[in-house]
């Protein structure tokens, strides 16, 4: 397998706090990746990092043979090819649903509106609610704007997806509905790295679990035996307490 | 087994309240409101009667001068007599057709703005006709050589036309300025950031008064002598340059709303600066600011009435020179009225329509 991201001996620091020390992560092309770790484990800045959203000081991020550097255009090449799907949706109040969608296709990609509009109108039967693109992100659920999340993101064609604990600021019964929409997308062969509590999804789709502590990766494993053997004691207590 | 019935919605019970409930809650509902509703009560009625009695009961209205109104009360005929004076100054009458064209034109395009609402080309729409209006304001009101338009110098404007030309110029050029100021006080380039601070903070601290009188005296030294610079045009770019530093205090404010989501949003989705600040981020900023934007313009509104002071005749600057004319000496008061009154009924639509522009954005 292809690796798509490289990550080597990345250093991060939060002006005197130490956020991530010496990670180093490889990504096949097509793989699919879950982060858990406790609040605070640099799980967030880590994957933040992959899109240029956090700076960091030492250390290299390879993307698709790019290399991350602090050059404006290289970094909106980047982003052009990885999507993000937030905590928080971070939907655009302004614009309409659909407007939401064709936004990045029009103006990154130089697509046309009506080829925009209409692959818009094709993801958004795939995520399920066609029938709401004219109406303003807070006229809907919370699932449902995670949804439309997801589809924005997906609209560019991205090659590799990162998540965000994209389900912990939704209400109990809107949390399946977002999930299913990922684990359809795991089936594409699209990348992916999920920062998520949701041990049930990881189990089902993720290929490789990864558990970070203090700004480092403690362990990684398959699901299997990431839950059915794992070796550290941090993680056995994570395990533990998240496991009930 | 008994299923279960979902039931059907009902309206909600009306709130009913009659005037006697209301008047018994609101006015009469403890002692100390009922002393303060008759003490009201009596004031509203000293004033009330004599005013209305000055103003329309005992007025003149169509006297044809000043010795015909007897009475002692409102001679609102030296309003008829000098209304055109008024409304365009010494404009020369026979040229008064150009200014209400000019505001026919207004009238059409804000017509054309709300017909176009949710039109595909409502945004085109309004970029061609903002872009081509000032052309054809500075056509009509000042004239042109090439197009053979009579020059009607800015000496002779004045009146109620001038003070719509000076706030509303004020108003429309300072925002752009404004925008750019409040995006430079946010930058991370430090010698803009810091440009923009002095700038804004500069102005702040001065009054209009005075930049007023900077921009009458002290503009003209920086321009190549010989090179004579408008009275008027002069004043506009003092009223722009006061009036920028608060749009940008008001935008800026309007900017700290957005959360950091947003930035990250877009920034995510490969959006250049450029494209994030004017598609996502300024929108919502000055959705925002409206209101406080409206009475930004409000408050210009009435300090263009300073003009006067470097020589410029606004319509409360012509309701001082009206009353001067030997024939309608002592009819100061009428001349005031009139004034507020105008005044008032265009700053009460301004604070109702942005009323209307607040509801219709929150979403
Ligand atoms: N902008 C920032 N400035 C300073 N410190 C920060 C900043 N962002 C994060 N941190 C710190 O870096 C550490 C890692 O944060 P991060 O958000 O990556 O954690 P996380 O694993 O995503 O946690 P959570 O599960 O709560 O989201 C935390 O200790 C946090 O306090
Ligand atoms: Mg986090």
């Amino acid at each position: 397998m292809k690796n798509i991201i490289k990550i080597n001996n990345l250093n991060k620091w939060y002006g005197e706090f130490h956020a991530l020390k010496n990670i180093n992560l490889e990504v096949g092309e097509g793989e699919i990746i879950v982060i858990c770790g406790p609040s605070g484990s640099g799980k967030s800045t880590l994957i933040r990092c992959i899109n240029f959203l956090e700076k960091f000081q030492q250390g290299s991020i390879t993307i698709d043979n790019t290399v991350l550097e602090d050059d404006v255009k290289k970094i909106r090449q980047i982003r052009s090819e990885v999507a993000m799907v937030f905590q928080h949706f971070n939907l655009f109040p302004h614009l309409s649903i659909i407007d939401n969608l064709i936004l990045a296709p029009i103006w990154v990609h130089h697509k046309s509106k009506q080829n925009a509009q209409e692959k818009a109108l094709k993801i958004l039967d795939r995520v399920g609610i066609k029938d709401q693109a004219m109406k303003y992100p807070n006229q809907l659920s919370g699932g449902q704007q995670q949804r439309v999340a997801i589809a924005r993101s997906l609209c560019t064609s991205p090659k590799i997806m990162l998540f965000d604990e994209p389900t912990s600021a939704l209400d109990p019964e809107m949390i399946s509905e977002v999930l299913d929409v990922m684990v359809e997308l795991a089936k594409e062969g699209i990348t992916m790295i999920c920062v998520t509590h949701e041990m049930g999804f990881a189990k089902k789709v993720a290929q490789r679990i990864i558990f970070m502590d203090e700004g480092q990766i403690i362990e990684q494993n398959s699901p299997d035996k990431f839950f059915n053997n794992p070796k550290s004691e941090r993680l056995k207590l994570f395990l533990n307490q998240i496991l009930g | 087994m008994s299923t279960f019935k979902f039931q059907s919605s009902k309206q909600p019970p009306k709130l009913q309240m009659g005037v006697i409930d209301w008047t018994m809650k609101n006015l009469f509902s403890s002692k100390l409101n009922i002393a303060l509703s008759f003490g009201a009560f009596y004031l509203l009625y000293l004033i009330i009667p004599p005013l209305l009695d000055w103003l329309i009961f005992s007025a003149d209205f169509t006297q044809k001068s000043n010795a015909e109104c007897t009475k002692e009360a409102a001679c609102w005929s030296f309003i008829r007599a000098k209304i055109d004076f008024f409304m365009y100054g010494l404009y020369p009458s026979e040229y008064y057709w150009r200014v209400n064209l000019l505001l026919l034109i207004t009238l059409i395009f804000m017509l054309i703005a709300i017909v176009l609402k949710n039109h595909i080309y409502k945004n085109r729409g309004i970029l061609l006709m903002l872009s081509i209006y000032p052309f054809i304001a500075f056509l009509l009101l000042y004239g042109s050589e090439t197009f053979a338009i009579k020059i009607i110098q800015t000496h002779q404007w004045g009146g109620l036309m001038l003070t719509l030309v000076v706030a509303s110029v004020g108003i429309v050029a300072s925002f752009p300025i404004g925008v750019f100021l409040a995006l430079g006080r946010q930058s991370k380039m430090k010698i803009i950031k810091v440009l923009s601070i002095s700038y804004i903070e500069f102005i702040r601290g001065i009054p209009l008064i005075t930049i007023l009188f900077m921009a009458s005296v002290m503009l003209p030294l920086f321009f190549t002598e010989g090179v004579n610079l408008d009275k008027l045009i002069r004043a506009l770019i003092g009223i722009t340059l006061f009036q920028s530093a608060y749009i940008a205090e008001i935008i800026r404010g309007g900017l700290q709303a957005i959360p950091k989501g947003q930035y990250e949003a877009a920034d995510a989705l490969g959006l250049s600066f450029t494209q994030k600040m004017a598609l996502i981020i300024l929108p919502q900023a000055i959705k925002a600011s409206i209101p406080n934007l409206v009475g930004a313009s409000i408050a210009l509104f009435k300090d263009t009435t300073l003009v006067l002071i470097i020589g410029i005749f606004d319509m409360l600057a012509i309701a001082e020179l009206a009353t001067s004319d030997p024939q309608w000496l002592g009819r100061k008061t009428e001349g005031l009225v009139f004034v507020a009154i105008v005044t008032w009924i265009i700053l009460y639509s301004m604070s109702r329509y942005s009323k209307k522009l607040e509801l219709r954005f929150k979403r």
